[in-house]
């Protein structure tokens, strides 16, 4: 084979391995820039996440707003605290509130957001304060057995 | 009795020699030289014969994977109405395992032997001799290129390969099986992560090319010049290094989840 011809080949080769690497982490991985800079911190407390973790969805009307980026244990109440990147374009008004849902029946645990009626919206680095926890089937099964025991 | 206990010392002390062997042999052959230029073209070459050579079977072979992966996925998630999770299932085992795994092993199979079929028939018709007589070093002139062309042949088939599957998951899962198309594409992007899925496998791919390699070539420079050495050395090629990359997967699989 001529050089040429060979060097042209391996050079398509090669590029077609790279463009494979960037399709697989753009398209697959869903990964994109714009999201990392059209985002705005919030912070949330949680007594109990059942399961939530880092890159869980924030969605609000079913729509994902936001991803969670991290998740502190708070050593003095002993809570959770989620931090949440919201996207830009979404305001959120202070008495917004969040709570901690499951996606049909075993699916993945994710953040509910549902917005209120005040005028102030909340900035970045601003805390959510109404939360509600996840709800913990065996404490469910335990409240009802000691109900019906009494 | 003390003969025995000798066997076994001496079984010992051969094997530890011939991993000392190995690695100062890794150790002659990774330098390129100094003039880059021809060197590179060496290089280019042998990626022509490791890598576009083997472009074919690790795509066919990346398609077939693909598509039975969610032929299997579909059939047992469907028992729990899951089936949308489908896409997220083959991309995390083929970005994870299948593609560098299988890859290294199909490498092993079609570049490996041929590469240590070589260049035991160059030692056993004497020319790495003849080249050592006029001055040329078959370590940077024969081993070198060698052994990056497939430290960087291998990744790019892996990625390939990669892509390719679950391009034929897509199609058994979507086209055949009625998986809802949004469904299959999204769930895997909200699960698959860049640096602990795409980039992980990577540099597994990365290792295993350099071990296959390295094992293709040594054994090629180490067998014995003969037609049943250069056999044998072509069987040990392909028995040692899918072993490894097996093994090295385990390890690497430990490491990169943190388990240990």
């Amino acid at each position: 084979m001529k050089l040429r011809t060979l060097e042209i080949s391996v050079g398509a080769f090669m590029l077609a391995g790279m463009l494979a690497l960037v399709l697989l982490a753009f398209k697959i991985s869903g990964l994109s820039y714009k999201d990392r800079t059209n985002t705005y911190t919030l912070y949330a407390r949680f007594e109990n996440l059942a399961g939530l973790t880092n890159r869980a969805k924030v969605s609000m009307s079913g729509v994902t707003v936001g991803r969670v980026v991290n998740i502190v244990l708070d050593t003095e109440d002993y809570v959770a605290v989620v931090e949440m990147a919201i996207q830009n374009g979404v305001p959120l008004s202070t008495d917004t509130s969040a709570s901690i849902l499951t996606s049909g029946l075993l699916g993945e645990k994710y953040i509910g957001l549902s917005v209120g009626a005040d005028d102030e919206v909340l900035l970045a680095g601003d805390e959510i304060e109404d939360t509600q926890s996840a709800i913990v089937l065996e404490e469910l099964i335990g409240q009802f057995l000691f109900s019906r025991s009494e | 009795m003390i003969d025995q206990v000798a066997s076994i010392g001496k079984w010992t002390l051969e094997k530890c020699s011939q991993v000392g062997r190995a690695g100062h042999f890794l150790y002659l052959a990774l330098p390129l030289g100094w003039d880059l230029g021809p060197a590179l073209h060496r290089v280019v070459k042998q990626v022509y014969n490791l890598g576009v050579l083997s472009l074919i079977i690790v795509l066919v072979a990346g398609l077939f994977v693909g598509m039975v992966l969610a032929l299997q996925g579909y059939n047992i998630l469907v028992g729990y109405g899951s089936e949308e999770a489908l896409g997220q299932m083959v991309a995390l085992s083929l970005l994870r395992e299948f593609g560098p795994v299988v890859t290294a092993l199909l490498f092993a199979g079609r570049a490996g032997s041929a590469l240590t079929a070589e260049i035991g028939l160059m030692k056993t018709t004497d020319q790495l001799s003849a080249m050592e007589i006029m001055g040329v070093d078959p370590m940077r002139r024969i081993m070198a290129p060698r052994l990056w062309a497939g430290f960087i042949a291998l990744p790019m088939l892996a990625m390939l390969f990669n892509l390719v599957g679950i391009y034929g998951g897509a199609l058994v899962a979507v086209d055949v099986l009625g998986v809802y198309e949004g469904s299959y594409w999204a769930n895997m992007q909200s699960a698959v992560d860049v640096q602990d899925d795409l980039l992980n496998g990577l540099v597994k791919a990365f290792v295993f090319g350099l071990v296959v390699t390295w094992i293709a070539v040594y054994h090629g420079w180490n067998s014995e010049p003969t037609s049943e050495g250069i056999s044998r050395a072509t069987t040990m090629t392909v028995v040692q290094g899918s072993l490894a990359v097996l093994g090295l997967d385990f390890v690497l699989t430990a490491v990169m989840l943190g388990g240990f």
